[in-house]
């Protein structure tokens, strides 16, 4: 049934999440150096994607709601790249 | 049997204070911040008359330090903030689209009770022994060694950012899904877009500045050190944070101004605004490119030098959008039937003054000039020729223009003239002089300068007298006009728009009709006019 | 399915008003990135100067509760995503249900993290005077770590506490409902709220349980 459909994405969408989390668990044991906190984010933005698409429903809104929506993220990233950029280059 | 206009629809306490009628909460906004700008007008006043002698005479160093406070978080969270959008935004936005209300009229009423909620604190604090610690709150001063009542302030403007927040979200929805029948966005006025670049900046940075005075308040009560150095914090992530907002916030005060000024010039010149998809998208050009020049408060604060290039760099950007809208509104004016009525004589004067402050700004963003007259009276003169010139102008300007139909009353355009003509000359003999005090050395935020130094702060003072009256005049006529005033016809201005549809003032509902909408905005054709 | 009630002033048409509400709520959902953004970039900020400091603080956090915890927030997700999809279809005693299941999820959430926080204090681990560290050399930045521990997840923790209220206000209407009320777009605004949350805590987790030393 068209409903059924509807749910059954909601649970794979879960289990994909559950999965995210145990890779991400398993890689913090690993020896990532410099890298192991981008890979921790990394899958967290993944996850987070997935949360904001399908259980957000941003696959099914209309633009100026998917606008709202990245220009969150990209104006954080502006605070974060701002103030980072300072902080790093300074001697 | 005609309905009741708004003002007459309900006339007990609780039908005002209750209200989710929008223009109602536009006057409620009215009152309250025309309140708090002559608190803020108030302690500009003791620091002029402070600063009419070298020496320290008036008040101490510490009050003084108070006064230029108090000034600056009133004015900039108090007035400036909240004057176009929260009066004349809430006001005539759902008019303009052809609207009933706002999308949330409930969160509209929240807002303003957060504003007083917020107002209630920063007055508290004011009375409690005041802050000394500047508008701009830098750490760790305000979050370690300042003994005056700089959380009880915080937390006021914190509430009050979020009514900030809650207006800019009820326009953003407002705009997007309740514009009349065949109001598509290339038709929308641009005070319209002015108000919607205007929200985006607040939705996307106040929350910032809330969570910056959040970590100010905390620091003061459990001494962990975010920001304080001798705990190993850095004094400079606090700027970061506070710019990050504090800068757009320039931008809050002076989109919606360009926004009246674009609505007031093609009305007065008969003429088609020259440029319109430019003016709309340089609106929105300067939401985003404002969102990337904090760093240019900070070129001597020991950011990096790095930083600081690109900063510059994005604050030369800036102000092209600017630009692109002074030329399009001069070049309205040009060939334009021109009609000197108090609208328009502010918003002339809101171009010619703005365009100073701006080029200063474009000197201000250059490293090398910036670091010569940071924390000069050059800066204040700067800011102020764009907040005081350029922002309240435009407020006064829009206030007069659509006075008629909020009041269903006329006012004396005589006087209206001459306050205007006033405001303009006491505003230049005020900031001008203040220009070369700082390009000569005297430092702001101190209550005592070199001799050398007094004739131009004597000039100034003077000037500031001369603007309070100009400011004054109008309290006068505005509020006679309300019982003597000749009664408005709909559209007074014969002025395009859909506000100019409905009576003068509108019933509570607005428009008796859904309008429709077959054609864009500004379709003046240079005709010969009689005003009402 | 009927609607009892019309659109309610200022909107002319249902489909308007649900889209305003949806705006509206993203709109509010972007100053809350904003809002946690700020504390993001604290974060950030002094992790870069303090690394080392913050790799050991962060092995003091119980990365066995935390990734307990995360997936009791994940799945409470699924049980509101859910709960959305049965009140858009108007099936509102599966609606009432499933939100039971997401308060419940989102409640023990709350409880695991009450007790992990009782066992920092008691660790000597909450920022002020009863902070002890060892190494002593990165005490300072260590407890800078934890104040933004406590202060990240506990706001985190309120927006929870604000998110299980309206779970139960929406509950409690369905129950009352009985298909003659449409609550689709009141509970996709609170849905879109409460992955929100979950989305925060997606991020916070990473920051605070796997950041350690090796």
């Amino acid at each position: 049934m068209e409903e059924d459909r509807g749910e059954v994405i909601l649970f794979r969408v879960a289990g994909a999440l559950l999965a995210l989390l145990a890779l991400t668990v398993g890689l913090s044991f690993a020896d990532l150096g410099r890298f192991s906190f981008a890979v921790a984010l990394t899958v967290a933005a993944a996850k987070a994607l997935l949360v904001a698409y399908y259980f957000m429903e941003l696959d099914e809104s209309v633009d100026a709601v998917r606008f709202m929506a990245a220009a969150g993220l990209v104006w954080l990233g502006l605070l974060l790249a701002g103030t980072l950029t300072d902080l790093i280059t300074r001697r | 049997m005609e309905p009741l206009d708004y003002l007459h629809d309900g006339d007990t306490v609780s039908s005002w204070l209750l209200t989710t009628d929008h223009k109602r909460i536009g006057l409620l906004y009215l009152f309250s911040i025309t309140f708090f700008f002559f608190i803020g007008g108030f302690a500009a006043l003791l620091m002029r008359l402070e600063l009419l002698t070298p020496a320290g005479h008036l008040v101490q160093a510490e009050t003084y330090n108070k006064l230029f406070t108090m000034h600056g978080v009133t004015m900039v969270f108090f007035f400036l903030i909240p004057s176009i959008p929260s009066v004349l935004g809430n006001f005539i936005l759902p008019l303009m689209i052809g609207a009933d209300d706002m999308a949330f009229p409930r969160m509209n009423l929240l807002s303003w009770y957060l504003f007083m909620a917020g107002g209630f604190f920063a007055l508290s604090a004011m009375i409690l022994g005041g802050v000394d610690t500047g508008w701009t709150f830098y750490a760790p001063y305000s979050s370690v060694y300042s003994n005056t009542r700089v959380i009880t302030m915080a937390v006021g403007i914190i509430i009050a950012g979020f009514s900030s927040i809650f207006t800019g979200l009820n326009f953003i929805a407002t705009i997007h899904r309740l514009r009349a029948p065949g109001l598509t966005w290339s038709r929308l006025p641009l005070f319209v877009w002015s108000l919607y670049a205007t929200s985006l900046i607040f939705v996307l940075g106040t929350p910032v500045l809330t969570m910056s005075l959040v970590l100010i308040a905390l620091e003061r009560l459990f001494g962990i050190g975010v920001f304080n150095p001798a705990l190993g914090g850095d004094p400079l992530l606090f700027q970061h944070l506070f710019w990050f907002y504090s800068h757009p916030a320039v931008y809050i005060m002076i989109l919606p101004s360009m926004g009246v000024v674009s609505e007031i010039i093609p009305c007065f010149a008969r003429k088609r605004i020259f440029g319109y998809g430019f003016i709309a998208g340089s609106s929105l050009a300067i939401a985003l490119l404002g969102f990337l020049v904090w760093g240019h408060h900070m070129f001597v604060s020991g950011q990096s030098l790095y930083a600081g290039l690109v900063f510059s760099l994005f604050s030369f950007l800036v102000a092209i959008p600017s630009g692109v809208k002074v030329f399009n509104w001069i070049a309205t004016l040009h060939k334009g039937r021109i009609y000197l009525r108090t609208p328009m004589i502010y918003a002339l004067g809101f171009i010619g003054l703005f365009t100073i402050g701006g080029l200063t700004g474009l000197m201000l963003a250059a490293l090398g000039l910036d670091a010569h007259v940071h924390d000069t009276y050059f800066i204040i003169a700067h800011f102020h020729y764009i907040m005081v010139g350029g922002a309240v102008m435009g407020y006064l300007g829009g206030i007069h223009f659509w006075w008629p139909k909020i009041t269903g009353r006329l006012y004396s355009d005589f006087w209206g003239r001459v306050s205007a003509v006033v405001v303009f000359i006491g505003f230049n003999l005020t900031f001008f002089p203040q220009f070369l005090l700082g390009y000569l050395g005297m430092p702001r935020r101190f209550y005592h300068y070199p001799p050398e130094f007094q004739v131009l702060n004597v000039l100034s003072t003077a000037g500031a007298s001369i603007l309070g009256v100009g400011y004054l005049i109008p309290l006068v006529y505005l509020a006679w006009s309300l019982k003597y005033g000749r009664k408005a016809g709909p559209n007074p201005w014969k002025a395009t728009g859909l506000e100019w549809t409905t009576a003068s003032p509108p019933p509570k509902e607005n428009f008796t009709q859904i309008p429709l909408v077959d054609s864009g905005p500004y379709r003046y054709e240079g005709e010969e006019v009689a005003f009402d | 399915m009927t609607d009892a009630s019309a659109a309610s002033p200022p909107f002319t048409d249902r489909e308007q008003q649900r889209e305003a509400a949806r705006i509206g709520m993203w709109v509010f959902l972007t100053t809350e990135v904003m809002f946690f953004g700020a504390l993001f970039l604290v974060y950030f900020y002094d992790q870069h100067i303090f690394h080392d400091a913050f790799a050991s603080a962060g092995g003091r956090t119980d990365l066995g509760l935390g990734a307990g915890n995360t997936a009791v927030l994940l799945l409470s997700s699924l049980t509101m995503a859910l709960a959305v999809r049965a009140a858009k279809q108007g099936r509102d005693r599966a609606l009432f249900g499933r939100l039971l299941l997401t308060m419940i999820l989102g409640s023990a959430f709350l409880a695991l993290k009450g007790l992990e926080y009782a066992r920092h204090i008691h660790e000597g681990l909450l920022p002020g005077a009863s902070f002890v560290y060892e190494p002593a050399a990165l005490a300072r930045p260590a407890e800078l770590f934890f104040y933004l521990y406590f202060v990240m997840t506990g706001l985190h923790a309120v927006h929870m506490l604000v998110g299980l209220a309206w779970l139960a206000v929406l509950a409690v209407r369905a129950r009352g409902a009985d298909g003659r009320v449409d609550l689709g777009t009141p509970a996709e605004v609170a849905g879109l709220y409460w992955h929100f949350i979950d989305v925060v805590w997606i991020f916070l987790f990473p920051m605070f349980y796997l950041v350690r030393g090796h």
